[in-house]
């Protein structure tokens, strides 16, 4: 799998992050690649800067130093709605639903505006986008009162309905119950079958290695290690890191 | 409660997507919205008729309402929706006030066509100043929308050709027939309430509805979802300049009288808050509701002067704290009633979705799905 994905296309790229917030340095010259299709899980002790860098890739904070690179383009400058728009959907670690609009409604919002479709022309993509997240029989509810699945799922369902070529995933398996992982696990491998290209932030290491191609671990905003799942976990730099030994 | 007569054009009841997509449809209306078009049609007649049958002072105080109401459906959408809390509304009402002289009594336009001419030099005043206020996040833009109206109502006391600080009588339309002036002025003011209404219900009923609402409740989610954010508030900024300036300009035609002090006062937008706050945030049938609450305490009430105000105070302070939601909060709660038919309500119609779950959808209507 590692040497099919290395031959195949480069869809998201960042050369050289960084990012400090104040005197922290949360981003630290951080490099990676994401193919066509591929799943890759980043995992990494808490402040590391994972969801540093998906803001970085979004567009919600602006690099210190570094490139964005999606699709052969530069988007470091881009706008996030922009970034959307060309196809960069993401998850928020702490469920931002339209609280007073319906299920139905917040999917409609990323299937017109980030695919820059009429209202009328997106109530297809918004039914395959429900069916897809099981969220179907909700549609109506209104999305302030969902379970915490739910709202992990409507996440999904938003970033899904907007087309996008890429998904950031951050820690949408977090807080759920064993059964309720599982059945995440399914639909976001059902996705990678699909063919979307996955960059999946996740602490809870079994669901990343049912489903990721590569992980890539970081610490203190550095890379750490990258490779195949398992290997990666067990390395000695993944294990120091996590056993509280120091990182190299 | 409702003055809205716009349903006409929206289409009742009908699904939108039936014959394009099978297996579902996006009901946009229910049969309640049917009946609340006519009830609101039967009031908009009846407030039509009221020259012909009620006394030249009831005309005149009706105005007044139809101000309040015009006022705070554009300050709703202001902070309700685009999250701009504007405390400098007053500008515009200003513009309008003076916009309706200058095009009046100086171009010589029929009064009437000065309040439409009014609305468009606000809309264009407001057009470059909205990109320079939205650099200014939360209470900064607030106190900016402030500054802005005093610099205007500076500006215009201080030039000889406005009247300076004494102001302006507005010729023009003292001159009219006096049923004319009454009876005109009362229509052009039920229009622009009815009208503010309108053009709130149809841009929450369009595709920009869609991202406004998203905005109400998650700017930052919004963005991330692709929704042209500055877009969006530059389009709600100009159309409340727009309503906000007629709305001045009918209270300065009701008056005759134009003054910086007056026109300007930022008591205007102290009205608009304490409607919006009392009825309902981020709505369009909350405002109204105010509205007509705060003419009717206003009526009866304000004839005991500071012990009114110091009640106003009070129920402003009660309601901000106890019920923040507004009065139509509390209906929205208790029975998920939405008399305008903004919302989009998904019925699926057959098992295109597992059927267990297709079910499901039919059981639960939500705020506007028709059951099959």
């Amino acid at each position: 799998m590692t040497a099919d994905t290395k031959r195949s296309t480069v869809v998201l790229e960042t050369e050289g992050l960084k990012k400090s917030f104040g005197g922290v340095q949360v981003i630290d010259d951080l490099t990676l690649q994401l193919h066509e299709g591929e799943a890759l899980g980043i995992v990494g002790p808490n402040g590391a800067g994972k969801t540093t860098l998906f803001n970085l890739i979004s567009g919600v904070h602006r690099p210190d130093e570094g490139r964005v690179v999606f699709k052969d383009r530069d988007i470091t400058h881009l706008s996030r709605q922009n970034r959307c728009r060309q196809g960069i959907g993401r998850t928020f670690q702490i469920p931002k639903p339209f609280a007073d609009m319906s299920v139905f409604e917040n999917v409609l919002v990323c299937a017109t505006y980030a695919r820059g479709a009429g209202e009328r022309a997106s109530y297809q993509r918004c039914v395959e986008t429900l069916e897809l997240t099981r969220l179907t029989g909700l549609a109506n509810k209104q999305a302030g009162k969902l379970t915490l699945l739910n709202r992990k799922r409507l996440e999904l369902a938003r970033a899904l309905a907007g087309d996008p070529s890429v998904l950031l995933l951050d820690e949408i398996a977090g807080g759920l119950t064993e059964v309720e992982v599982e059945e995440l696990i399914l639909t976001i491998r059902e996705l990678h079958a699909e063919g979307y290209s996955i960059i999946w932030i996740e602490h809870i290491v079994h669901a990343l290695l049912a489903t990721v191609d590569r992980i890539y671990a970081i610490s203190f905003g550095r890379k750490l290690i990258d490779g195949d799942p398992s290997e990666v976990m067990c390395s000695d730099e993944v294990q120091a890191c996590y056993m509280g030994g120091t990182p190299i | 409660m409702s003055t809205d007569g716009s349903l006409s054009a929206g289409g009742q009841a009908e699904p939108d997507a039936r014959a394009a997509i099978p297996g579902f449809r996006v009901a946009r209306s229910t049969r309640m919205h049917l009946y609340v078009l006519v009830v609101s049609l039967i009031i908009v007649v009846s407030l039509v008729s009221v020259p012909f049958w009620a006394q030249v002072g009831t005309t005149r105080t009706l105005i007044t309402l139809f101000g309040l109401i015009a006022l705070a459906q554009m300050w709703n959408l202001l902070a309700g929706f685009a999250g701009l809390i504007s405390v400098g509304q007053q500008a515009y009402i200003g513009i309008g006030a003076y916009g309706v002289w200058l095009f009046a009594d100086e171009f010589h336009l029929h009064p009437f066509i000065a309040v439409a001419a009014a609305g468009a030099l606000a809309a264009i005043i407001a057009l470059p100043i909205a990109p320079l206020l939205f650099r200014l996040r939360g209470g900064y833009f607030a106190i900016g929308t402030w500054v802005f109206a005093e610099v205007i109502r500076i500006t215009v006391s201080n030039i000889q050709a406005t009247g300076g600080g004494s102001g302006k009588t507005i010729v023009s339309a003292a001159l009219l027939p006096i049923d004319t002036r009454i009876y005109g002025t009362y229509w052009v003011g039920l229009g622009v309430a009815v009208g503010s209404i309108l053009i709130v219900y149809l841009l929450l009923r369009s595709k920009v509805g869609l991202a406004l609402t998203a905005i109400r409740d998650n700017d930052l989610a919004a963005q991330s979802s692709g929704v042209n954010v500055f877009r969006s508030k530059l389009i709600v900024y100009v159309v409340a300049a727009f309503g906000c300036s007629a709305m001045g300009a009918v209270v300065a035609l009701n008056l005759l009288r134009i003054q910086p002090a007056a026109s300007f006062s930022v008591n205007w937008t102290a009205f608009a808050i304490f409607i919006v706050v009392i009825g309902g945030l981020g709505s369009i049938e909350g405002p109204i509701l105010g509205a007509v609450l705060y003419f009717v305490l206003q009526q009866t009430l304000s004839q005991y002067g500071s012990t009114y105000f110091l009640l106003l105070g009070l129920l402003a302070v009660i309601m901000a704290t106890k019920v923040p939601r507004g009065l139509w909060g509390l209906v929205v709660a208790r029975w998920d009633l939405h008399l305008f038919p903004v919302r989009r309500g998904l019925v699926m119609s057959e098992p295109s979705a597992p059927p267990g779950q297709a079910a499901a959808v039919a059981k639960e209507p939500g705020p506007t799905a028709k059951p099959a």
